[in-house]
């Protein structure tokens, strides 16, 4: 069963991933990325990372899609060839590139890398996976977060403010531009 | 499970208190009148204070924090008042010049206290997470105040180039932090140093790790080969902001630098200590040659720091206690000279705008011979020439390499100050043996000299730092070498 999930996932994930690239309308390039980051989710939970594929669809198909689909839409980007010619390279780089993984799966020791699964990770020594498989990794994550990673957790917050109020300051008319001509 | 204790809390007050202030400012200011936006100078000044003082009181404790990942230990807290006096000092500086730059805003002083606290996340962090964090709070806060001259062309491209150049570098200095935890399984640094005693000293991961931490870091610290943001922001961005860059921002990322090289991964010494080596003088050859060709006062200033940041990577290629007594030396020094040079640039004027060329400097001691007398102390300590800071900083850098058998290096570095010493020394050429041009188009026409108060506080602060500890540097360099990390 899981095999068969992973399989239509990443199948789906190389579809579109080409597709992104291979569309000349940016509309559709961006909903072909939407559909690859919904199954680059599914690969996830597969996985048992349930927080993870949440997290890919919050931030990946909800802020930053959604900022890629203002930014075209705004733009009016109708259609750009400049990269169709890329082609060749394209290609070149593709067969490097896959040749570079046949090359490390084939030198990977197989029998070393471990086995996937709720099963494998609650056999696994460590009380921390443990811990994390019974809880459920949202809970656990959100543990952590509220307790020994506080401190952290707030000065992240305070970036966020800081990246918003400058935003707003330097894309405002009239806040900082009394010399503006 | 309680995550922390009241003495945590006590422990971090300096940074609560900036933090606190910085936000409180955000509402403070659409609440002022116009009129009345001196205050948040003020609020913000007296902020500074109570943090310098509640610093000052934990001087010399050392105890970790928020279960390890934050510390509280005197090396930490040496930078943070060395912080804080130049967020103070900044502050005091961009009060006169943003009102004639036209551009004094109330949130200037909220991301400069906002930016200080993540210079103390980073400056005191003990887990890499952490010390991304303060550097990421620090660098948007800047991005944003290089960007503060919206109308002006240079301005924006001072805050774009940083903010694209400073996400890439953010990006590598991520991709280190990841393979280190990937190889050692922590991303605190006492758990680094444990998870490195198991591993092969060559390991190849940790190999990348360590250069791409190099690049993050370099990039913050301006050294060569990621020093080509600097002078472009440098010019560009407004110049008390230039000038808060040049000294808090490199000092923070030095101070994080050491302290991950050293804490973290001070086992493996020998791998980094030769790339650190050709980094260090690739920065001292490139910042004095490059600088002596500049015709602009700023940019010229821009290839000085980056040579300064080549001097005091030295400390760190020596990387023993010496050494990291004298980075800490060094930077505390060039924080004093830096900022002077820089507020002596932001009062020419010439008309409405600033006389940012070298050639404005034309017989300014024609002008306004105080302001060219404090220039000349700033560029002859700059150069490292006695009785003035900038000679003690380079002493103890260099007596740290001889000791560490470096002398090459040390003589190296030498003969690279005397390089600097022609275009340090042109500039006071330029004011005292020339007559400043009476009609329009000759050099130095046309440029006067503003001062105010918040001003003239700051270059004497300035001047007695770099004449004060020039000559009696005993009390710094005993703080320096009793907050060296254990």
């Amino acid at each position: 069963m899981e095999t068969v999930a992973f399989f239509y996932f990443a199948a789906v994930i190389v579809l579109t991933a080409v597709l992104v690239v291979a569309f000349r309308n940016p509309i559709y390039s961006v909903i072909a990325l939407l559909v690859m980051f919904f199954h680059v989710a599914g690969l996830f939970v597969t996985l048992h990372a349930e927080f993870l594929a949440a997290v890919q669809i919050v931030v990946y198909a909800g802020a930053i899609l959604v900022l890629y689909l203002f930014v075209v839409m705004l733009l009016n980007l109708k259609q750009d060839d400049s990269y169709q010619r890329q082609v060749g390279w394209g290609i070149g780089l593709g067969i490097v590139g896959l040749a570079e993984m046949i090359y490390l799966v084939l030198s990977a020791q197989v029998g070393n890398s471990p086995a996937i699964g709720t099963a494998a990770l609650q056999a696994s020594a460590s009380p921390k996976v443990a811990a994390i498989v019974t809880r459920g990794n949202t809970e656990a994550i959100g543990y952590m977060l509220y307790t020994k990673y506080l401190f952290p957790f707030e000065v992240a917050s305070l970036i966020l403010l800081v990246a918003m109020i400058g935003a707003i300051l330097l894309a405002k008319k009239g806040v900082l531009g009394m010399k503006e001509p | 499970m309680i995550p922390f204790s009241p003495g945590d809390l006590l422990a971090i007050l300096p940074e609560l208190i900036v933090m606190g202030v910085g936000c409180l400012l955000l509402v403070i200011d659409p609440l002022t009148a116009e009129d009345r936006k001196e205050r948040l100078v003020y609020i913000s000044l007296a902020a500074l204070a109570v943090a310098f003082i509640a610093q000052y009181w934990l001087l010399g404790l050392r105890r970790p924090v928020f279960s390890g990942l934050y510390v509280l230990d005197p090396y930490g807290t040496f930078w943070k008042l060395l912080l804080i006096l130049v967020a103070g000092l900044v502050i005091l500086l961009a009060k006169a010049h943003l009102k004639l730059e036209a551009i004094d805003l109330g949130e200037f002083n909220a991301f400069i206290l906002l930016s200080l606290s993540g210079m103390m996340v980073m400056v005191s962090g003990r887990d890499l997470l952490v010390i991304y964090l303060g550097l990421e709070l620090m660098s948007i806060s800047l991005y944003i105040m290089a960007g503060f001259k919206r109308f002006e062309r240079r301005s924006m491209e001072a805050s774009a180039k940083y903010f694209i150049l400073g996400s890439l570098s953010s990006g590598i200095l991520l991709y280190g932090i990841s393979l280190l935890y990937g190889r050692t399984g922590s991303t605190m640094l006492s758990g680094i140093k444990a998870g490195l005693a198991g591993l092969p000293p060559h390991d190849p991961i940790l190999l990348l790790a360590m250069i791409l931490l190099v690049v993050g870091f370099g990039f913050k610290v301006s050294a060569v080969p990621f020093h080509m943001w600097t002078p472009d922001v440098y010019e560009g961005a407004p110049t008390s902001v230039t000038a808060y860059l040049a000294v808090a921002s490199k000092a923070a990322s030095f101070a994080a630098f050491v302290r991950v090289f050293m804490e973290a991964l001070g086992g493996v010494k020998a791998n980094w200590q030769v790339l650190l080596l050709i980094v260090s003088i690739a920065t001292m050859v490139l910042g004095n040659v490059v600088a002596i060709v500049q015709t602009n006062i700023k940019r010229m200033l821009a290839y000085s720091s980056i040579a300064h940041a080549g001097y005091a990577l030295i400390g760190l290629v020596v990387a023993d206690a010496a050494g990291v007594a004298g980075v800490m030396l060094y930077l505390a020094l060039y924080a004093f000279m830096t900022l002077g040079a820089f507020t002596v640039v932001t009062m020419l004027r010439k008309g409405g705008l600033e006389g940012d060329e070298i050639e404005d400097f034309t017989g300014l001691a024609r002008r306004n011979k105080w302001a060219a007398l404090l220039m000349l102390l700033f560029m002859i300590s700059l150069t490292g020439i006695p009785p003035t800071a900038g000679f003690i900083g380079k002493l103890y850098i260099f007596m740290a390499a001889v000791g560490a058998h470096l002398t090459w290096l040390a003589v190296l570095a030498v003969i690279f100050a005397a390089v600097s010493a022609y275009f340090y020394l042109r500039i006071i050429m330029v004011m005292y043996m020339r007559e400043p041009g009476e009609t329009a188009g000759t050099p130095g026409h046309n440029v006067r000299i503003v001062a105010s108060p918040a001003i003239i506080a700051v270059l004497l602060v300035a001047a007695a730092g770099v004449l004060v500890l020039g000559i009696f540097p005993d009390p710094l360099v005993k703080a320096a070498q009793s907050a060296i990390l254990p």
